[in-house]
C-alpha cells in the first residue's frame, strides 16, 4: 500500500509496510541518511525527526501514522532558528563523532522555535531524550545559548 | 527497492561516488615521507606505487586543496584536525584549503609507529603522527618553493609561503599551490626537510576548526551504517542469549514469512536474517525461534564472579610492584584502613552500533567498516573468505564513537560481519547493522574488577604503607598484542596506572590476580585506568580525611619534586576551582589527579545531593598537560567529553548478569547514559607545555570518578567502594 505524505517539502509516496517505522522508510526508501538509528525504542533521540512541526522519534513511529503528514529530516530543515542553530554547532565546534548531532539539531531547533530564549531548564526538558556518547552536552548547552542570542540581534 | 533520485537531499548519486573511496584528480601532487622518491602525479586511485611506500600523504590538487591522508579512523577524537594541522603548520597553508580523507586500509603505508600495525588506540593518533605529518607537510613546502624557484629564476629562500600564497622577495612573483603542482610533480622529495621551530608555528596551540563539524551538524556526515550500495541486502543477527552459548536448532518458519525477508542463516556467531530492508530484517529476527546448546556458556552470575574474584584477593598475587615490606609496615602501623572495592562490567555503548557493509565479487572482497585496527579486521575478513589480503579492499569509515569497542585484537566483529556475508552465498553486498540489544548484551565489556587494598599511617597521620591486590580478567591473552602488554605475567591493562603509583609511600605493594572468565571483555576509554584511578585516587582521599591532611597539600607533598608535572595539573585545578569561590551550602569538593596515556590530568568535582538522593555533579574544573597543545579547543572538548562519559559510568552503568550467565540490561533504558541535565559545568585548562604531545581521547576519563566520590563521601560520610554510585534498579 503506497503511503503518501510531505517529506522535506515534497509530496512522497512510499510503498512500504504500513508499520514500517519512518526511520527505515527515510533511511532505505528515500535515502536520507541523516536520520540515525541508535536504540529503536525511544530512548536516545538520534532518530529525532519534525512531524507536523513537532519533534518525533522515528524509529516508534510506523509509517501508516504519517500518511498525510509533514515531515521534516535534518536533510530539509530550514529557517532562522535552524541556521542559528547549526551554525553555533559549527562555532562552538560541537559534535565530535558526530552520530548523535542530526537529532541534537532537530530537538534544538524546534526548541528554539517554541521558546526564542530559552533558560538552562528549557535547554535540559527540551534536550533530555537526545543521549550523546560523546558528551557534548557542555557544548550543546552553549550552542543553543549562542543560537538564541544571534537571532535577538 | 527502488532508488529514488528525486528526494530533497542525499540520494544515492552522491553516494556511489562516495564509495569508490579516496580519488586523486589528474595532475595532483601528491606526497609521502620518510621515503626519498619522486614526487609523482598520480591519476585515478590514491597512490598505490609501491616503490614510494610513504607511510603518509599529502595530495595538492590543481585547485590548491590540499587533502591530508589520515591512516586513522575518525569516531569523535579529533585526528582528522589534529593531522590536518600538522601539515598546514609546515606547509604555511591557509586552513581553508584543508581537507581531509581516511586511508584505506594498508599497514606497508599506514602503520601506527607505535603499534607497528595499522590501528587507532591508547591515544597514540597524535603521538604517533606528530612528527612524520610534519614532515609530510615540510616536504610538499620545500618542493612547492623550489618549483616556483626554478620558474622565478630566484633563489629558494627568497620566497615565503603566507597562508597558502607563494611570493618572491621582490615581490615580482606570486603563486598558489595550484599553480605549481604540475612543476612539482616533476621534482625530487626531500627525504629529511627542515622543520619549523615551535616558536614559528601559527596553526599549531590555536584554535581552528575541525574540518568535519559543518558536515556533521547538517546530517550530510558518512558513517558505515549510511551506505547503500546497489542491490545492497540488510542482515540482522540474533547471538546466543549467554556468552559461550552455541546455536542447537532453529525454526525460522515465522521469519521467513515475513514480507521482504529473503534467508536466514546459522553462522558461528548465531543466525542471521537477510532482507531486502531494514525493517524486515528486524521483524525476521524477532520471529527467530532459537534452541541454544549451553553447554560450554559462562553460566555465572556477576555476584558469584564477586564472590570469586573476592576469594583470590585474599591472597597476595603476582606483584607488579612491591617495595618495602608491606606486611611489617602494616601490621606496625597505628592505623590501618580496609577496604573492597567492586567494578561491574561496563558496555562501550558507542551511539552507531557495530556494522559493516561487505562485498564478495569476482574473487575480490570490499569492506567497509569503521575499522580500528585495520591490519587485523583486513586480515579476519581475508581469513573467512580465503583470500589473499591483497584482495581485501577495506575501507575505514568515520564511526558514531567507539570509546575502544571497534578496536578488536582479535578481529571478532569483522569476521562475524565477513561470516554473515559469506553465508548468504551471493555477490550482492550485505550490510551487517547491531541492534541496541546486540551491542549492550554483545560482550567485550569492561572487565569486572575487586580490589582488596589496605593502607596505613604512621602517628604523625603520614602514610606508610599500601597494598593494593587487583582480581581482573586479561583480555590480552592470546591476542596479537600480548606480547607487547603482558610483561613476565604482568598484563599493564590490569595493573597499570597503579603499578607507577606516583606518590612516595615507603611500603607499597601491587599484586595481581588474572581471573578466568568466559565473558569476552576489552579496552574500555582509557582502559585499567579508570578503575585503577578509582581506587588509588579515592583510598589514599579516605587515608587523608583520617589523618586530618588537606587533599589537595597531602597529594602534593608525596608528589615531592619527582612528579613535577602531576603537581602542575594539580596546582593549577586547585587553583581554578579556588577562583571559582567559595563552596556553595549544601554541596562538597573532591580532587582526583591520574596519569594515562602519556598525559597528566586533575579535575575537582561539586557534588550536592540531588532528587531521590541521587549525586547531583554541578560543576567539574580540569588541567590537563597533555604535551605541545596542537589544538586546544580539541584537547577541551575530549576533556569536557571523556569527563561526561566517566561520569556517566561511575553514576549509572553497570553489566549485570544473572543467574546462567544472562546480561540484565539490552538497551538505554536499563544501561542508563549520562543526559545533558546531568552533565556538570565544566571548564578546562590546557598547560602549555613544550614536551611532545601525548594522547587526549582517554586522560580526562580516570580522574572523574574519583573526584566525584570523594566529594560524594566529604558530603555525606558514605565511602563509594561499589560502582556504580547509583544503584541500578532491576
Ligand atoms: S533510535 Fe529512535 S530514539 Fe533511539
Ligand atoms: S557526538 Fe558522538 S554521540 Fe554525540
Amino acid at each position: 500500500m503506497a503511503i503518501r505524505f510531505e517529506l522535506n517539502g515534497k509530496e512522497v509516496s512510499a510503498d512500504v509496510e504500513p508499520d514500517t517505522p519512518l526511520l527505515w522508510v527515510l533511511r532505505d526508501h528515500f535515502w536520507l541518511t541523516g536520520t540515525k538509528f541508535g536504540c529503536g525504542i525511544a530512548q536516545c533521540g538520534a532518530c529525532t525527526v519534525h512531524l507536523n512541526g513537532l519533534t518525533r522519534r522515528s524509529c516508534i513511529t510506523p509509517i501508516s501514522r504519517v500518511e498525510g503528514g509533514t515531515v521534516t529530516t535534518i536533510e530539509g530543515i530550514s529557517g532562522e532558528e535552524a541556521r542559528a542553530i547549526q551554525d553555533a554547532w559549527v562555532a562552538l565546534d560541537v559534535p565530535q563523532c558526530g552520530f548523535c548531532q542530526s537529532g541534537q539539531v532537530m530537538s534544538a531547533t524546534a526548541l528554539l522555535r517554541e521558546i526564542p530564549k530559552p533558560t538552562d531548564e528549557n535547554i535540559d526538558q527540551a534536550m533530555a531524550g537526545n543521549i550523546c556518547r560523546c558528551a557534548t552536552y557542555v557544548r550543546i548547552r552553549k550552542a543553543i545559548h549562542r543560537a538564541s542570542d544571534s537571532l535577538e540581534g | 527497492m527502488t532508488r529514488q533520485s528525486d528526494t530533497t537531499a542525499t540520494g544515492g548519486l552522491t553516494r556511489r561516488g562516495f564509495l569508490k573511496g579516496a580519488v586523486a584528480s589528474a595532475a595532483s601532487l601528491v606526497i609521502g615521507v620518510q621515503l626519498p622518491g619522486k614526487a609523482w602525479a598520480e591519476d585515478g586511485v590514491a597512490p598505490a606505487a609501491s616503490a614510494f611506500a610513504p607511510n603518509a600523504f599529502v595530495r595538492i590538487d590543481p585547485d590548491s586543496i590540499v587533502t591530508v591522508i589520515v591512516k586513522h579512523i575518525e569516531f569523535g577524537q579529533g585526528p582528522v584536525t589534529g593531522l590536518s594541522t600538522l601539515v598546514a603548520e609546515e606547509l604555511d597553508a591557509d586552513w581553508l584549503q584543508m581537507r581531509a580523507e581516511l586511508a584505506p586500509a594498508d599497514a606497508s603505508k599506514y602503520s601506527n609507529k607505535l603499534f607497528g600495525l595499522q590501528g587507532t588506540g591508547g591515544s597514540t593518533a597524535m603521538a604517533s603522527s606528530y612528527e612524520p605529518m610534519r614532515k609530510a607537510g615540510a616536504a610538499a613546502r620545500a618542493v612547492l618553493v623550489q618549483a616556483a624557484a626554478d620558474r622565478w629564476g630566484v633563489d629558494p629562500r627568497e620566497i615565503t609561503i603566507t597562508r597558502g600564497t607563494l611570493t618572491d622577495a621582490a615581490g615580482a612573483h606570486k603563486a598558489s599551490f595550484g599553480d605549481l603542482v604540475a612543476d612539482a610533480s616533476k621534482l625530487e622529495v626531500p627525504s629529511d626537510p627542515q622543520l619549523k621551530s615551535p616558536d614559528d608555528f601559527h596553526l599549531i596551540g590555536t584554535q581552528v576548526g575541525k574540518l568535519d563539524t559543518p558536515e556533521k551538524s547538517n546530517g550530510k556526515q558518512i558513517f558505515t551504517l549510511d551506505h547503500y550500495p546497489d542491490d545492497m541486502v540488510v542482515a540482522t543477527i540474533l547471538h546466543p542469549p549467554q556468552f559461550g552459548a552455541t546455536v542447537k536448532s532453529v525454526d525460522d518458519s515465522a521469519t521467513r514469512a515475513v514480507k521482504g525477508v529473503i534467508g536466514v542463516k546459522t553462522v558461528p556467531a548465531g543466525v542471521a536474517v537477510y532482507a531486502e530492508n531494514t525493517h524486515a530484517a528486524l521483524k525476521g529476527r524477532k520471529a527467530l525461534k532459537v534452541d541454544w546448546d549451553s553447554s560450554g556458556a559462562e553460566t555465572r552470575s556477576s555476584q558469584q564472579m564477586e564472590r570469586d574474584y573476592s576469594k583470590a584477593t585474599k591472597k597476595p598475587g603476582l606483584d607488579a610492584r612491591n617495595d618495602g615490606d608491606v606486611e611489617k609496615a602494616l601490621n606496625s602501623a597505628d592505623t590501618v584502613l580496609e577496604a573492597e572495592y567492586f567494578f561491574p562490567f561496563l558496555a562501550h555503548a558507542p551511539m552507531e552500533t557495530l556494522d559493516a557493509v561487505i562485498q564478495f565479487k569476482g574473487g575480490q572482497v570490499t569492506a567497509r567498516m569503521g575499522s580500528q585496527i585495520q591490519t587485523v579486521d583486513r586480515g579476519a575478513i581475508a581469513q573467512v573468505f580465503g583470500v589473499d589480503q591483497g584482495k581485501v579492499m577495506l575501507y575505514t569509515e568515520y564511526a558514531g564513537g567507539s570509546f575502544g569497542r571497534r578496536a578488536q585484537p582479535g578481529g571478532e566483529f569483522a569476521t562475524e560481519a565477513a561470516q554473515v556475508a559469506k553465508a548468504l552465498g551471493s555477490d550482492r553486498p550485505v550490510k551487517l547493522m547491531w541492534t541496541r540489544e546486540n551491542d549492550i548484551q554483545g560482550g567485550r565489556y569492561r572487565p569486572l574488577a575487586l580490589y582488596r587494598v589496605r593502607g596505613a599511617l604512621d602517628k604523625d597521620g603520614k602514610v606508610v604503607a599500601w597494598d593494593q591486590q587487583i582480581a581482573v580478567q586479561s583480555f590480552m591473552k592470546g591476542t596479537a598484542f600480548e606480547s607487547a602488554m603482558v610483561k613476565d605475567g604482568i598484563d599493564s591493562t590490569a595493573v597499570g596506572g597503579s603499578a607507577e603509583l606516583p606518590y612516595a609511600i615507603p611500603n607499597l605493594r601491587v599484586g595481581q590476580h588474572l581471573m578466568e572468565n568466559g565473558v569476552p571483555t576489552l579496552w574500555w576509554r582509557s582502559v585499567e585506568h579508570t578503575h585503577n584511578a578509582y581506587v588509588n585516587e579515592t583510598f589514599l582521599d579516605e587515608l587523608f580525611e583520617r589523618a586530618g591532611t588537606d587533599p589537595v597539600e597531602g597529594r602534593l607533598a608525596l608528589l615531592g619534586n619527582e612528579h613535577p608535572r602531576h603537581s602542575g595539573v594539580l596546582k593549577k585545578v586547585a587553583e581554578m576551582a579556588k577562583e571559582a569561590g567559595d563552596v556553595p551550602e549544601g554541596r562538597q569538593r573532591g580532587v582526583a589527579v591520574h596519569k594515562s596515556f602519556g598525559s597528566y590530568v586533575a579535575e575537582i568535582a561539586e557534588v550536592s545531593e540531588g532528587a531521590g538522593g541521587e549525586p547531583r555533579v554541578h560543576r567539574m574544573w580540569c588541567a590537563v598537560d597533555c604535551g605541545v597543545p596542537v589544538n586546544p579547543d580539541v584537547i577541551r572538548a575530549q576533556m569536557e567529553g571523556g569527563m561526561g562519559y566517566g561520569i556517566g559510568a561511575v553514576l549509572y552503568d553497570a553489566i549485570s548478569l544473572s543467574d546462567g550467565g544472562y546480561v540484565e540490561q539490552s538497551n538505554f533504558d536499563r544501561y542508563r547514559a549520562i543526559r545533558i541535565h546531568e552533565m556538570p559545568d565544566i571548564e578546562v585548562e590546557v598547560i602549555r607545555s613544550t614536551e611532545p604531545p601525548t594522547g587526549v581521547g582517554e586522560p580526562g576519563t580516570p580522574p572523574s570518578g574519583p573526584a566525584i566520590a570523594n566529594a560524594w563521601r566529604r558530603l555525606t560520610g558514605k565511602s563509594v567502594h561499589r560502582l556504580p554510585l547509583v544503584p541500578i534498579t532491576a
